[in-house]
């Protein structure tokens, strides 16, 4: 028996009968529990289900800081949440519409997003009375009416029923009840009809070494999905059917993962080796874990004493021909700064990667925001211009490492990328590219003397591009020196001329403004909008989800999403004088919004969060249906 | 965590940098660059022994890198006729490191200061020293900033008045060779910037080493320190108190008339016709504890000043394993992009 689409809320005044199945168009979940208890696996293992079952997806991770912060508190809480749909969707989904809570904690710091009529899982085994007050509980929420009356509950005893399933396996009660995040996954992925095959295969690799442990999670997982499909107290079950996305082949990434790979095919479609020379820090380090995997492609990844160091060493492998990375968040961004300016003064290639996180100082670090753009623009001593690129979703994070290689590469310079918290840890689908048809970032290296008099000048420019020749040691009769002192113009030798400074300056300015960049499209599909919505990096999905909203309800608005930081695309001052009204979304204090208006002289809205999460599509629908109005009046 | 054994082989510090046979002169090291130090200077007689020694490598001069850091020293490259780079405060160590892991085909110098090396670029240098990268470390050691115009470094010692500190400087100062021991340098040595012979004997040694070689280089600013090594350059005074040490021959100096010999854990200077010859200390630049204790020997006041090569043992070098693994991948592994990124979970949306 099927019904109604819906997003999963019964329909009021009718009782579902049992085998009941429902077609929804989209489901979000979000797995909760204590930071042991393998929720973002479990999420994780959900999504490979639903990428393998074919529908669009969108996830968003969200964990402490801490490893293990004290179990069973608020702190401690990690959650995973993914929204899977039939069609292309944006964003991780603003509100679950199930959260799966394994433990008061979880119960109490997630409920609040639940709307309701929601479906809520819990774990009974851990609402103790003990877990009940270290999360401020006086009663057990489980007990009286509050939350059955607002939402779907179901009381599961996963611990026990995990435990149970596995008295045959001869492991311990303690080893057992750890796989109890296998029993949710398989219960859940009954609920939604999503297919085994891949988790248990999973599994079984995962755990090769210790295959009693990969047999006790299939185990558990098994008996979460019989759970569902004996017990009769799920009546129904939900079918999200695949998405139709373009044609081609997919699979499921994350933003750091993308952005690695980004780096890796640079390297490749450069034939130039690859030298990443960092230090860990969040949200950052799976670039640096990644690339270390793959060094057979020509990386080599040196993890430094220092921030400071790895882009020194990243610098020092550009001098040398290679293409020199860095990877870093906010903080470590700072340290860079003045490596950064030795870049700009000896105009080499250099990558500079920042996953922003919640600031300043050590801020957020696994919480996302938006508030280095100006640190990424302005933050060295002295006029210090560097292009800045953003990827706006995990999956784009490919493309936007291309890019950032190839402006380097061009144009000889430290280029910023800035990535951010919920790229790096998101993840959705990716229409993989054909190798054959990424981008040629080629290089030529100087060779020969190229001034006038017969010699090398290290700071004789392209002047086109107005990049100077790279021209590596090794290179017979080009040694030459370079350094952080000003460059007299041409011969690069050392300058102190009032003049040649403010040439210089200017030219390194003009070299930057001049990088060719796209131009910037406007989504307006009506193309009778009146305000525009400019966002930049990760806010791409909520402002798009959003756009989409008002539209259906009848209010044109029109989108623009910038990969290009700086410069800006060459269009972009004409696009916004077309409109009556601008609005800059951003996780910042309105750090866009003042380049804009200091560069066009527009009179940008700013619309700003610093929550650490992204933003919502129903409060950024509310913002610009609130604008569309006062524009029409 | 697992460990690897690496197990490469170890081999000489030039092994990989092109040679030539045509004959190379100092003046071929010269830059076209007027040198601009003050009067005087120290630097001008190690930038005189640096020219006149490289040619006796005969290595191709567009294979040699010079990378410094901020200070008078750190002009250095700009005056060599090869690749240079004048970097940032402290980190010439760290620029090097990405430049010598890069390029297993260039001879790279790193040349410092007290200030630079020990100072602001600290941990640059025990971390490059501690992973062996292949990288000759020249520190000039004058004891003083003298680029900002006499501050006390350092290396200055305690109770030091500079404009910084007209009461006297409160730091006590590092001994450069035992931080460099501490921090697990394979090469460790030092001389005099006025000891022709001294100083271009452990820049050879130093750079047919294969690993990280810092050589520490007393050197006079005549401007805001002068006279700091004087009595290390009075021909009397200097053999009562210079021990300069060659790998296995007994520790004697002052024209024999003294020796060095164990005292408990350490090491003390005792008169020749005191002891029996065979407790004269004969150095062993393989041993680590010796050359502590050789370092230990050196004090502030140069009563007594130990030169020479202090530390000379083989051990894999960062670069070289770096790029062994990167070698051992590629043949484990082709390079297959599309490979890569379909990973192992696809699915096909057909048209």
């Amino acid at each position: 028996m099927t019904t109604d689409v819906g997003n999963g809320a019964a329909p009021a005044g009718s009782p579902e009968q049992p085998g009941t199945v429902r077609k929804l168009d989209r489901v979000v979940i979000r797995f909760a529990g204590d930071s042991g208890d393998g929720m973002q696996l479990t999420g994780d293992r959900f999504t490979s289900e639903a990428a393998a079952f074919g529908n669009d997806l969108a996830t968003q991770p969200n964990f402490p800081a801490e490893i293990r912060a004290p179990q069973g508190t608020l702190p401690g809480v990690s959650s995973f949440q993914l929204h899977f749909a039939d069609y292309d969707i944006l964003t991780p989904g603003d509100r679950p519409d199930v959260l799966v809570a394994m433990n008061p904690a979880a119960l109490k710091a997630n409920i609040e997003d639940l709307p309701k009529g929601g479906i809520l899982i819990v774990n009974t085994d851990e609402f103790t009375k003990r877990n009940l007050v270290k999360v401020g509980y006086a009663a057990d929420p489980l007990e009286d009416n509050s939350l059955t009356e607002t939402y779907q509950v179901h009381k599961v005893a996963m611990a026990t029923l995990t435990i149970g399933a596995l008295e045959n396996t001869g492991l311990g009660k303690k080893d057992a009840e750890r796989a109890k995040n296998m029993f949710a996954l398989g219960l859940l992925s009954w609920m939604y009809h999503r297919p085994t095959e891949g988790t248990e295969r999973f599994l079984r690799e995962k755990f090769a070494k210790k295959p009693d442990i990969a047999e006790a999670n299939v185990l558990a997982f098994r008996a979460g999905w019989n759970y569902g499909e004996t017990t009769e107290s799920f009546a129904v079950t939900y079918e999200v059917a695949p998405a139709k996305l373009n044609q081609g082949t997919y699979r499921q990434i994350t933003g750091n993962t993308a952005l690695a790979y980004g780096i890796v095919a640079a390297g490749q479609q450069s034939g130039l080796p690859v030298v990443l020379g960092t230090y860990p820090i969040t949200p950052a380090s799976d670039i640096l874990h990644e690339l270390s995997k793959h060094k057979n492609f020509g990386i080599t990844t040196l993890q430094a004493e220092d921030e400071i160091a790895g882009i020194g060493a990243a610098l020092g492998a550009s001098y040398g021909g290679a293409l020199g990375i860095t990877s870093t968040s906010g903080p470590g961004l700072a340290l860079k700064s003045e490596t950064i300016g030795l870049g700009v003064m000896t105009e080499l290639p250099l990558i500079v990667i920042d996953v922003q996180r919640g600031g300043p100082s050590t801020g957020l670090p696994t919480k996302t925001e938006q508030a280095d753009l100006l640190q990424a623009m302005f933050g060295r001593n002295g006029e210090s211009p560097v292009p800045v690129v953003a990827p706006q979703s995990p999956a784009d994070c490919f493309d936007a490492a291309m890019e950032a290689a190839r402006i380097a590469l061009v144009y000889r310079t430290p280029v910023l990328l800035l990535s951010d918290g919920a790229i790096a840890n998101g993840s959705e689908p990716w229409l993989i590219p054909d190798v054959e048809d990424l981008p040629d970032l080629s290089v030529t290296f100087a060779t020969e003397p190229n001034a006038p008099d017969g010699t090398f000048w290290p700071y004789l420019r392209d002047p086109e591009t107005l990049a100077r020749p790279w021209a590596v040691p090794g290179t017979p009769g080009l040694q030459h020196r370079i350094g952080g002192l000003e460059k007299a113009d041409g011969t690069g030798n050392i300058s102190y001329d009032p003049a040649n400074h403010d040439h210089m300056v200017r030219l390194r300015q003009r070299k930057i403004d001049g990088i060719e960049v796209p131009d910037v499209v406007v989504d307006d599909p009506s193309g009778e909008a009146r305000v525009l919505v400019i966002g930049w990096g990760s806010s791409y999905g909520p402002i798009g989800a959003a756009a989409r909203r008002v539209r259906k309800l009848g209010m044109p608005v029109a989108h623009a999403h910038l990969r290009h930081l700086n410069p800006f695309p060459k269009n972009l001052g004409a696009v916004i004088s077309r409109y009556d009204r601008v609005v800059v979304p951003e996780m910042n204090l309105g750090q866009l919004a003042m380049l804009l208006r200091a560069k066009y002289l527009v009179d940008a809205m700013s619309y700003t969060k610093v929550q650490g999460l992204p933003f919502k599509a129903e409060e950024l629908q509310d913002v610009l249906a609130d604008v569309i109005k006062g524009v029409s009046e | 965590m697992t460990a690897t054994e690496l197990g490469l082989p170890t081999v000489g510090g030039l092994v990989g940098v092109p040679t030539t046979d045509e004959p190379q002169k100092a003046k071929d090291y010269k830059s076209d660059q007027e040198v601009r130090w003050c009067p005087g200077c120290g630097d001008y007689v190690v930038l005189n022994a640096v020219q006149s020694f490289l040619p006796t490598l005969g290595l191709k001069r567009e294979n040699i890198v010079f990378v410094s850091g901020i200070g008078c020293s750190s002009r250095f490259p700009y005056y060599m006729n090869t690749y240079g780079m004048h970097s940032i405060h402290g980190r010439a160590p760290a620029i090097a490191t990405g430049l010598a892991v890069a390029r297993p085909d260039l001879s790279v110098w790193v040349v410092t200061g007290d200030g630079d090396a020990l100072s602001i670029g600290g941990n640059h240098l025990i971390h490059t020293l501690r992973r062996n990268v292949n990288l000759k470390i020249l520190l000039f050691n004058n004891r003083i900033y003298g680029l900002t115009k006499g501050q006390y470094s350092p290396t200055s010692e305690e109770g030091k008045v500079t404009k910084s500190t007209p009461l006297g400087s409160l730091d006590h100062p590092f001994n450069p060779v035992s931080l460099a021991l501490g921090a697990e340098a394979t090469f460790v040595g030092r001389a005099v910037d006025s000891d022709r012979a001294g100083l271009t004997e452990v820049l050879r040694q130093a750079a047919e080493h294969r690993g990280s070689a810092l050589v520490e280089i007393y050197q006079n600013c005549p401007i805001f320190n002068d006279g700091a090594f004087d009595v290390l350059k009075d021909a009397e005074e200097a053999s009562r108190r210079i021990i300069n040490v060659v790998h296995g021959q007994p520790i004697t100096f002052g024209g024999g008339d003294y020796a060095v010999v164990r005292a408990g854990f350490g090491l003390a200077v005792a008169k020749t016709a005191d002891v029996a010859a065979e407790d004269i200390v004969v150095h062993d630049a393989e041993d680590l504890n010796l050359a502590f204790a050789l370092s230990r020997l050196s004090t502030q006041d140069l009563q007594h000043t130990v030169t020479g090569v202090f530390r000379n043992t083989a051990r894999t070098t960062y670069d070289d394993a770096a790029r062994e693994q990167v070698e051992q991948a590629k043949a484990a592994k082709p390079a297959d992009l599309s490979a890569l990124l379909h990973g192992k979970d696809t699915w096909t949306v057909a048209g």
